[in-house]
């Protein structure tokens, strides 16, 4: 059998996808009485694993199941690092920011990056990067150097994040496998759109923007900075030409509507690998649809937690995979 | 005795060899296919083992068909007993003959173990569905049905041909 079929991991997922949050469910925990009852239905759903233990508790061990299954079902996890880069971009802000801050904070930073966040803390405190991979080193130190001298926080974030998306987009492309270069194209492509959006919101100017896009094969920057200096409708009229242009509706609606269509176009995207018998396609699908659930019902949650409105919670919640 | 007087059995019994071998080794490579998918659903639910067996096993019918071509051409050419006196022509047609068994077959069991696969998943999901999960991957058995006829067909003939 060739190595990349997956047969053994593919059928384990096929069992487990019975098991992932159905849209139904999630309207039953959106209509819960209160916070507790969703916790209890979630609990009912085999999530978590005591009683006293914290919503948040609850969805970090969800997220570290979803990477135990991973290692179990994978020799070499590397193939999915394309999912982590986020996170350790993540941590090396969290440590720059620390650092400046000269003040330590607790649990911020994440579990399950392609880096252990100590080592992140370490080099970061020493002002020495070798230690870090040779993508990372660069960015590092220039955001590093920029909230040092300018104290710049957001100039800083500006410079990771770019340095993130670049490695998720990379990594998709070097995998030569087709659903995760999808993926980076349309982390790339929905990240650019919601900066620019913000931009526009916020005055920033076209410098910014030349900053923190990063080009792909769906979204010209170009094209797209030379459409935001003409405004909101403008941008719109730009995405007519690109395959998100049923986006732009949601973009003049708020920003979280337009991250809630970016996530469901992703769902939709993946959708067709519940199908697909081997391969990569549908490990990687589990993982997506997995974290989409945990950042429905972290969703629903917080609503709750804070008295929201039953129809603004429904609004916000993700498509499901299955 | 000399190659050159025996090159007919030698053809005649490549074809033999042939058919076994090659479909053997696509029913080797299909069900272990479906073995490891089969294994990954009764981690999960073991209460399917039954059921993901019988699909586990479909892809290895064309290895049992390449024996039996390769089983009744070394009877009919002798090497089971009797004479094997055989003309280099049907020496070359015994070949050709076991030919669909062992492409067809080879390639059949690969397909099939594919369809198995995905009839494996669609159980592990709605195992009520098992039924109609065991017709795809049987569809697929057809065709090496229809190659292990032709062989089959063609060997027999060979036997009464005067060259």
């Amino acid at each position: 059998m060739a190595k990349n079929d997956y047969a053994y991991a593919v059928a384990r997922i096929r069992v487990r996808e019975l098991s992932l949050l159905s849209s139904s469910f999630l309207e039953q925990l959106v209509s819960a009485a209160d916070y507790e009852t969703c916790l209890k239905l979630l609990r009912e759903k085999g999530w978590g694993k005591k009683e006293e233990e914290s919503a948040e508790e609850m969805l970090s061990l969800e997220r570290k199941r979803i990477w135990d299954l991973m290692e179990e079902l994978v020799e070499d996890t590397s193939v999915f690092h394309v999912f982590l880069y986020a996170n350790d971009y993540h941590n090396l802000k969290a440590a720059i920011k620390e650092l400046h801050h000269r003040n330590g904070f607790p649990n911020i930073y994440l579990d399950h990056g392609t880096i252990d966040p100590e080592l992140i803390r370490k080099a970061v405190a020493e002002n020495n990067f070798s230690a870090l991979p040779e993508s990372m080193q660069s960015p590092a130190v220039e955001a590093y150097k920029a909230l040092l001298h300018t104290h710049d926080g957001q100039l800083c974030d500006v410079i990771l994040d770019r340095a993130a998306l670049e490695a998720v987009y990379q990594a998709g492309k070097a995998s030569g496998n087709e659903f995760l270069s999808l993926y980076g194209e349309l982390t790339v492509a929905s990240a650019d759109l919601k900066i620019v959006y913000r931009a526009l919101r916020t005055g920033k100017n076209t410098e910014f923007l030349e900053r923190a896009l990063v080009s792909c094969d769906t979204v010209d920057v170009s094209g797209l900075i030379q459409a935001a200096a003409g405004g909101m409708d403008a941008v719109g009229k730009y995405l007519e030409s690109t395959p998100y242009k049923d986006g732009a509706e949601m973009l003049k609606t708020s920003p979280s509507a337009f991250e809630q269509w970016c996530d469901n176009l992703m769902m939709r995207r993946i959708r067709p690998q519940l199908h697909e018998p081997l391969g990569l396609g549908p490990l990687a699908a589990y993982i997506l649809a997995r974290e989409n659930e945990i950042k429905s019902v972290r969703i629903i949650l917080s609503g709750k937690h804070n008295g929201l409105p039953e129809e603004s919670i429904r609004e916000r919640v993700r498509e499901t995979y299955v | 005795m000399g190659i050159m007087e025996n090159i007919g059995v030698l053809l005649a019994l490549l074809g033999a060899v042939l058919a076994a071998l090659v479909a053997g080794i696509g029913s080797a490579i299909g069900v272990g296919m479906t073995g490891e998918a089969a294994a990954g659903v009764v981690t999960e639910e073991p209460s399917l083992f039954s059921k993901v067996l019988v699909l586990q096993l479909l892809p290895g019918t064309q290895g049992i068909y390449g024996l039996l071509i390769g089983f009744v051409t070394l009877t009919q050419i002798g090497i089971m007993g009797g004479s094997s006196d055989i003309s280099v022509i049907k020496g070359l047609l015994y070949l050709v003959a076991c030919l669909p068994m062992a492409i067809v077959g080879y390639k059949s069991a690969m397909r099939q173990a594919r369809a198995s696969i995905a009839s494996i998943a669609l159980v592990a999901k709605r195992p009520d569905q098992f039924g109609k999960a065991m017709i795809f991957p049987a569809m697929v058995e057809t065709y090496a049905i229809l190659a292990l006829l032709i062989s089959i067909l063609s060997i027999f003939g060979i036997g009464g041909l005067p060259v």
